[in-house]
């Protein structure tokens, strides 16, 4: 078994063999040519063939996937009948005697060369049509089938390199189970194309995904943006268990999805999505999301060798911020230690970076490299619901000193007359045992928390969670974190302070009950979870959840819990 | 030879949608037609050139057009763009 990780395009889950989706490939010869005239004849048939084939795709376009779709292909009609391009060709043919397979092919590269040097995103996509029609004309010149999907005659999970439009409508779409692609973005042909059909597709998955071969078994995991090759059996009957979950409940909750959560007997709790960075946006706000839990900022500052400057950030979050008007978007400063590479902040090399300079530690210690952060985010909260936290936290002296901070920001931007969030909410996470004991101190000094159910875990139990031999510790339903989480909540409330929980449990259908009923204000999970999460808070009550909780707390053990609530809370087999 | 300025003020100026319009309406005409912008040129009935001339909201482009029907083609082109490719923005 092994997991490659990708880009989620598109949600739900696949299962099923393998289908390597490889377009013939096109041999060009280049020759001289004695007939130029009949050379043009060649081309003139092989150019009206196309216009018949193209006429087709349009009109199959146009019922599956919708006139935007299908519009592309009349965009590729009119380069078919361009005579700048054709006068090209037959240029060559007659003036060089070029056989027409090779003048065509030759014009074609040209022309996508220039749309491409343009740097144009538009432009660039109409490179990707200029070489798609071209193809399709030289198919049809060397008598090359025009489907690389003959051999797809049993439900499979598509693999490609990328797909092309004519690629996308060509696929039998009742053979399809999803799509895994080495290549492409969120916003790619494959990406709208799966998203449209409703068919999960992880894109983006680089080269492991080309080694896969015909047939071999596969999980497309499009929530997660995951693909596991040759699964055992455990994982499978976990994944085919959860699919039938999806199909089941999908119409149902994709229902309640812009509900409000609320229980049977009226208690109102909030929904929000986790978030990497704007490609998120659509998908939170589609999925029901009432905000953003967790924004994080580290996609602003990975993969690159330099700082990025105060006005690029603030121009991230301030699109983000934006993109949820009234509701709250919250925004975790820098959150990284030892094990990650970042070239230009010369992280200290440490025996235990999960216990070392990592997160607010780091960032209090430079303030060359927080400051341009916070004030990012002051600049980027005018005007919107934009909330502020601080991962990390141990102790309340390291909250004063972030305040400080911030608050000398705040002075320094009044004085440069720029606009500032004036009254932003300031929150912690917590994710340290020392801070979750502290509970009742730390509420003195924010305004909210939000506890980090990962780290919080794998600290109390002092399990390494990327250590295999021990993950499964940290992973668990363990009651001694229930107890740290209700010890955080109770303090938290004295104070007239809300808690949220942005860790993976927030999405488990398992836990909402207990976290429900320990008394979470907020729940913040990956968005496809949202539908799902609605649908079970809207179908159970407070009181049975508070009594579940009380329950939970005295079990001894993980498994005793998850036992508790399949037995108690049916409702979260979701009917 | 028949020439006229006019200024493109579409939101995504001779690009995408009123870039098929304008070579559609050019086909239509026996002449030779070529639109220009700043220092680039392009045959107005060729899709590809067009797209390449980069222009954008705000540009002036130049139609210049010879032949038997070059004044209505140039006419019927400055219209089109004049009145927002058809569109009400």
């Amino acid at each position: 078994m092994k997991t490659i990780e990708g880009i989620s395009a598109s949600y739900g889950y696949a299962i099923g063999p393998a289908f390597v989706y490889k377009r013939a490939e096109l041999v060009i010869d280049s020759c001289i040519i004695e007939d130029p005239e009949a050379e043009l004849t060649r081309l003139a048939g092989a150019v009206e063939t196309a216009r018949q084939q193209l006429d087709k795709v349009y009109e199959k376009a146009l019922q599956e996937s919708g006139k935007e779709h299908a519009e592309i292909f009349r965009a590729q009609t009119m380069m078919l009948d361009d005579p700048e391009l054709m006068g090209k060709v037959k240029k060559l043919v007659e003036e060089e005697k070029q056989n027409v397979e090779s003048a065509l092919s030759e014009t074609v590269e040209n022309y996508a060369g220039i749309m491409e040097a343009l740097d144009d995103e538009y432009l660039s996509a109409r490179a990707l049509d200029i070489r798609d029609v071209g193809s399709r004309v030289l198919r049809i010149l060397l008598g090359v089938a025009e489907s690389p999907t003959e051999g797809l005659l049993t439900p499979s999970i598509i693999i490609a390199k990328d797909l092309t439009p004519s690629d996308t409508i060509l696929l039998d779409k009742t053979y399809v189970l999803g799509f895994c692609t080495s290549k492409g973005g969120a916003t790619s042909h494959t990406a709208i194309l799966a998203r449209s059909l409703g068919l999960p597709a992880v894109v983006g998955a680089g080269k492991k995904v080309r080694k896969v071969k015909n047939g071999t078994s596969l999980i497309v995991d499009g929530d997660s943006g995951i693909v596991i090759v040759k699964p055992d059996e455990i994982t499978l009957a976990d994944y085919l268990l959860r699919q039938e979950t999806f199909v089941k409940v999908k119409g149902v909750a994709a229902k309640v999805a812009h509900e409000p959560a609320i229980t049977t007997d009226g208690y109102q709790v909030e929904v929000v999505a986790n978030i990497g960075s704007a490609d998120g946006i659509r998908s939170a706000l589609d999925s029901g999301a009432e905000g953003v839990g967790l924004l994080r900022s580290e996609f602003l500052y990975l993969e690159r060798n330099s700082l990025p400057s105060e006005e690029e950030q603030y121009k991230s979050y301030k699109t983000i911020a934006d993109a949820f008007g009234k509701m709250p978007v919250i925004l975790r400063s820098l959150d990284v230690g030892g094990d990650k590479d970042i070239p230009y902040i010369d992280l200290p090399l440490e025996d235990n970076p999960f216990l070392g300079v990592r997160a607010i530690r780091l960032c209090l210690s430079r303030p060359q490299l927080f400051k341009p952060q916070l004030r990012a985010a002051l600049r980027a909260g005018y005007g919107n619901n934009l909330k502020l936290m601080f991962p990390m936290v141990a102790t309340v002296d390291e909250v004063l000193k972030t305040r400080e901070l911030l608050e000398e920001c705040r002075v320094e931007l009044r004085l440069e007359g720029k606009d500032i969030a004036e009254e932003m909410e300031i929150g912690i996470m917590i994710e340290i045992p020392a801070a979750a004991i502290m509970a009742d101190q730390l509420a003195d000094v924010v305004d909210f928390f939000s506890i980090g159910t990962n780290d919080l875990s794998q600290y109390t139990l002092a399990a390494d969670r990327t250590n295999a031999a021990v993950a499964k510790i940290a992973a668990g339903f363990q009651p001694a974190v229930f107890r740290l989480i209700k010890q955080v909540i109770e303090a938290a409330h004295a104070k007239g302070k809300w808690v949220g929980l942005c860790g993976e449990m927030a999405g488990e259908l398992l836990a909402i009950p207990i976290l429900l009923g320990l008394g979470l204000d907020e729940f913040s999970m990956n968005p496809p979870a949202i539908p799902y999460a609605k649908l079970l808070i809207r179908s159970i009550s407070m009181e049975k959840a508070r009594q579940v909780a009380a329950q939970a707390l005295n079990q001894t053990s993980s498994d005793a819990i998850r036992a508790l609530i399949q037995e108690q809370v049916p409702e979260v087999n979701l009917g | 030879m028949v020439e006229k300025k006019v200024v493109v003020n579409h939101k995504v100026g001779l690009h995408a949608r009123p870039a098929s319009v304008f070579v559609q309406t050019a086909a239509k005409f026996s002449s030779d037609i070529t639109v220009s912008c700043e220092d680039r040129n392009a045959n107005a009935k060729s899709i590809l050139t067009v797209l390449t001339l980069g222009a954008h909201k705000g540009a002036e482009i130049t139609i210049a057009a010879a032949g038997e029907d070059a004044e209505a083609a140039v006419n019927a082109l400055v219209e089109l763009v004049e009145n927002n490719f058809g569109e009400i923005e």
